[in-house]
């Protein structure tokens, strides 16, 4: 059952197994993998993240020094590669483990690649019996690949003694150790909440070999990713507009629930939002006016400053929300 | 030049219907703007006129005798909608690399047909047409029927599908082999040969083509004996078997008979042979349907007028007819065994049995876009001087859903038909285990033979006798488009 | 005897690797596998026990091969059979159908002869194994 990808098998990037003193092409293995491509468009694809980003790399060269390792008949057993990942929602944890799952693909730590992401609900059942099948399940699907668990700590739960997450725990725990070749497992969450579940689950801790905080976006880093959005999107924010972005990510960043990029996403979907009724309820207060292409790809300074976040009167806001 | 044009174009009116002598390019059978409908039936072929006749004539000529034409003009033409029911040659081009040689395309309405009778649709297309004295050669080559054609078949009564349910054989071809010596066994050592071959680990065994009700052996005898040793060898493998029962005979009543008194045995399957006719085959097919029972055709007489390039009936186009008609197997060519058979023009026959749909495929003899429209597919079968030293060769030409037939190569097994079974057996799962692993068969084919031999006593004997092997005459059935090889 | 159903029951029994990269081979053409077993081998027994849904989402071999072992734990004196199923339009079937595990003892099939009219007999194939009851047979 190990079919784990030899990475001397042709078509992994590595020649015959050299002789033991002779010295390896760590570029030509780098190169063959294609491991620098993803790493690339990493950088390229999500703003700021430089730890995350650092200690990406520097897994991306263990694993390539390991696979050269390898070839040489040198051997550290079985790379531990289970993973967690922690921070605030919105800072890129389920982006950055599907490219996880493509990297550790390309250097053959894991045979297909693709990413299983699931929450408790998933893999804990509501009955006696249910559990396990549901997590076998799961496990089924995400075998070959990696599977993701957000808000992990959501299954165990010691306070309700008729909870069944401690079934899917222990399943986790024997497939994380026995069935190293076959999966990878990434749980995320909150810091805190993480850091209380690993001391509770000393088995899963262990387990666990690295741990990779997100910190939140600063506002610098914030910005360029509504920049980036709003490319995306085919937008331009005027120049008070864009001063008024500025504010607003500063003042909405220290006020709570904030899920950085997806904060920003929905706070730019409602200037979309104020934006369109304006130059609606132009139209219809002077009737028959046409709209420039111009008038149609730029937010203005009040689509953002009409936010409840600058202590705007709600009924001048059109978008009724939180913010 | 403008005589030479004038006769191409056809006349109309009161000129058209005046008696005396036309050329058929002026009657009406030679029509370049002329658009195929979907519902026309299409021909093709391949025309080789005398000197001194036009290609569009001569094409037109074929269009006019295989629909509405005579020799003059007849007034009576005029009482019909002779426009619609004259056949059209819309297009003739040279065959490429073969001067003197022309395709001719031609489209017939669909109401010249009878709805489901082949022996129509034959008498028709080719009924009157291949002895007209201003042709040096006549051949067709392909035929297209459209949908609203086909659905008036009811098309193989089994199909691949259903025969690998009721046989319960997934994900590799069927084996078979003919009994041997072609006549001459009685009743009871005919049963030998079926019992060791089928036990050994062949699916089926057939009667040759000519074993019928001869005086060394009665149809009832032989039936008798075969079925005993079917279901003795389904209790010593507890895999179904069958054997082809050729039911063939002289009338149809006999055939009616024989058929039945196979399907009061427990038969699964029966057999026919081509020379019984299209209408006996289809009446044979009904009744197959009818009592569940798969439908074996044997070629017999095919290559009297299939093998020669210049003239006859493609099989091609007989293998669309049998696939109409009605038939589960029918046999298609080796390539690699003792009777003809070019690959490209083999795999064009595979597919147009075996496949849904067929696209225009020039390289492999398939000059018409063919949609089945549902229709059953026929499984090939191939047979004739093939041996387990070549499965690799027959895996990669042929694929999967086909009966391989082996004959001489069971029954000839030094060890003995059962030893000879089992070869064949254990080279075919070895292949198929190998292929489906992703390794390349075509070229570690003997390699991969070479090893399960190691395990298997009688692959080894066979491979020691047969490795070497092979036919290889030139073929006389080639397509015309090859691609050629690009210059780098 | 052996029972010789399934595509490679002529070739020595097949380890986890060889089972496990035929698998590989049905999924990667989008072929649902299935695992089903039996103790009732008679070859006109069409439908042997499912053992769990024919699975649809599977992106590799190990998550099968996960439920082929569960059965041949559960199972280990029945038949046991992989199949892959084929979806697409005229074909709807199974494409590969091959037995991962039997009994160790197989008793086979006696055939049983009723005579009948003129030199006819109808045969019956009969399984030794059946004459005990479901469950009890291996």
């Amino acid at each position: 059952m190990n079919a784990r990808v030899d990475p001397m098998a042709p078509g992994n990037g590595t020649t015959a197994a050299p002789a033991a003193d002779e010295p390896l092409d760590l570029e030509a293995a780098y190169r063959d993998s294609h491991v620098g491509e993803v790493l690339e468009s990493l950088d390229r694809e999500l703003v700021g993240l430089a730890p995350v980003k650092s200690r990406i790399r520097d897994i991306a060269a263990l694993l390539l020094i390991d696979k050269l390792r390898r070839a040489t008949g040198l051997s550290s057993g079985p790379p531990a590669l289970h993973m967690s990942f922690t921070g605030n929602p919105g800072t890129g944890k389920t982006t950055v483990a599907m490219r996880m799952a493509e990297i550790l693909h390309r250097l053959g730590y894991v045979r297909k690649g693709h990413l299983v992401a699931v929450t408790r609900d998933d893999l804990v059942g509501q009955y006696i019996g249910h559990t396990a099948p549901k997590t076998r399940e799961v496990l089924k699907r995400a075998l070959g690949g990696v599977l993701f668990i957000d808000e992990a700590y959501y299954l165990y739960r010691p306070e309700n003694e008729r909870d069944y997450g401690q079934e899917a725990i222990e399943i986790l725990l024997q497939v994380m150790e026995n069935q190293r070749d076959d999966l990878v497992v990434i749980l995320a969450g909150y810091k805190d909440r993480m850091e209380t579940f690993f001391r509770s689950n000393p088995g899963m801790s262990s387990r666990i070999a690295h741990h990779i905080d997100f910190p939140d976006y600063s506002s610098a880093e914030l910005v360029a990713i509504a920049r980036l959005m709003l490319q995306q999107m085919q937008y331009r924010l005027s120049a008070p507009a864009d001063e008024a972005l500025r504010e607003y990510i500063d003042k909405r960043r220290a006020q709570p629930h904030f899920a950085n990029a997806r904060s920003i996403r929905n706070a730019l979907d409602r200037a979309r939002l104020r934006q369109a009724s304006r130059l609606f309820a132009r139209h219809q207060s002077e009737a028959g006016g046409s709209i420039s292409r111009q008038e149609l790809e730029t937010l203005e300074e009040r689509d953002i400053r009409a936010s409840r976040v600058f202590g705007g009167a709600p009924q001048d806001d059109p978008v009724q929300n939180t913010c | 030049m403008r005589a030479v044009e004038e006769t191409k174009r056809a006349k109309s009116g009161a000129a058209r219907y005046r008696p005396g002598v036309l050329k058929y390019a002026q009657m009406g059978y030679w029509n370049p703007e002329y658009a195929p409908s979907a519902t026309d039936v299409l021909a093709l072929f391949r025309i080789t006129p005398q000197e001194g006749v036009e290609p569009e004539e001569a094409a037109a000529a074929v269009a006019g005798e295989s629909s509405t034409a005579t020799w003059t003009v007849v007034w009576t033409d005029r009482l019909t909608a002779c426009d619609r029911y004259r056949a059209k040659a819309y297009r003739v081009e040279p065959v490429p690399g073969a001067p003197g040689q022309y395709f001719a395309y031609i489209a017939y309405d669909l109401d010249l047909f009878e709805p489901g009778s082949i022996a129509n649709l034959t008498a028709s297309v080719i009924g009157n047409v291949f002895g007209f004295k201003p042709l040096k050669a006549l051949r067709l080559e392909d035929m297209r029927f459209p949908a609203a054609y086909v659905k008036t078949f009811a098309g193989p009564p089994t199909g691949i599908v259903v025969e690998r349910e009721r046989l319960d054989k997934f994900g590799r071809p069927l084996l078979g082999a003919t009994v041997k010596p072609k006549l001459g066994l009685s009743g009871k050592n005919y049963g030998r040969v079926v019992y060791e071959a089928l036990k050994g680990g062949l699916d089926f065994t057939k009667d040759d083509e000519n074993i019928n009700s001869q005086p060394f052996m009665h149809w009832r005898d032989r039936f008798l004996y075969c079925m005993e040793a079917v279901n003795r060898a389904q209790a010593a493998t507890g895999e179904v078997k069958g054997t082809y029962l050729n039911v063939t005979a002289g009338t149809m009543e006999d055939m009616y008979e024989r058929a039945e008194f196979a399907r009061e045995l427990g038969s699964v399957i029966v057999m026919i042979d081509l020379v019984i006719g299209y209408t006996a085959i289809q009446s044979m097919s009904r009744w197959a349907r009818r009592n569940d029972m798969i439908l074996h055709l044997h070629r017999a007489g095919h290559a009297t007028y299939t093998r020669q390039k210049a003239h006859g009936v493609s099989f091609r186009v007989i293998s669309k007819w049998m696939r109409l008609a009605g038939v589960d197997h029918i046999h298609a060519g080796t390539v690699v065994g003792k009777l003809e058979g070019d690959p490209n023009s083999v795999q064009g026959f595979y597919n147009v049995l075996r496949e849904g749909h067929n696209p225009l495929d020039l390289q492999r003899g398939i000059f018409f876009e063919q949609d089945w429209a549902g229709l059953n597919g026929v499984m090939p079968v191939a047979s004739g001087g093939i041996h387990a030293g070549q499965m690799h060769q027959l895996l990669h030409y042929l694929g999967e859903d086909v009966v391989l037939q082996f004959g001489g190569g069971t029954i000839g097994h030094p060890m003995g038909i059962a030893a000879g079974a089992v070869a064949n057996r254990v080279a075919l799962e070895a292949m198929v285990l190998a292929r489906n692993e992703g390794r390349d068969i075509w070229s570690e084919g003997p390699e991969i033979l070479a090893a399960a031999a190691r395990h298997c006593a009688p692959l080894k004997a066979a491979l020691d006798v047969w490795g070497e092997v092979t036919f290889n005459y030139a073929s006389t059935d080639t397509p015309d488009f090859v691609p050629t090889p690009a210059v780098a | 005897m052996k029972v010789t159903q399934g595509t490679f029951s002529f070739l020595p029994p097949l380890t986890d690797a060889q089972i496990a990269s035929q698998v590989e081979y049905c999924l990667g053409k989008g072929w649902a596998v299935s695992v089903e077993y039996t103790d009732d081998p008679h070859p006109r027994n069409t439908y042997w026990e499912m053992f769990g849904m024919p699975m649809f989402d599977i992106r590799d071999a190990a998550g099968v091969m996960t439920e082929v072992n569960a059965c041949r734990r559960t199972f280990p004196s029945h038949y046991i059979k992989v199949n892959a199923f084929d979806s697409t339009r005229g074909r709807e079937s199974l494409r590969l159908s091959f037995i991962v595990g039997r009994p160790a003892n197989e008793p086979g099939f006696a055939l049983v002869r009723q005579e009948g009219a003129g030199r006819t007999v109808r045969y019956t194939t009969r399984s030794y194994a059946t004459q005990r009851p479901e469950g009890e047979r291996y």
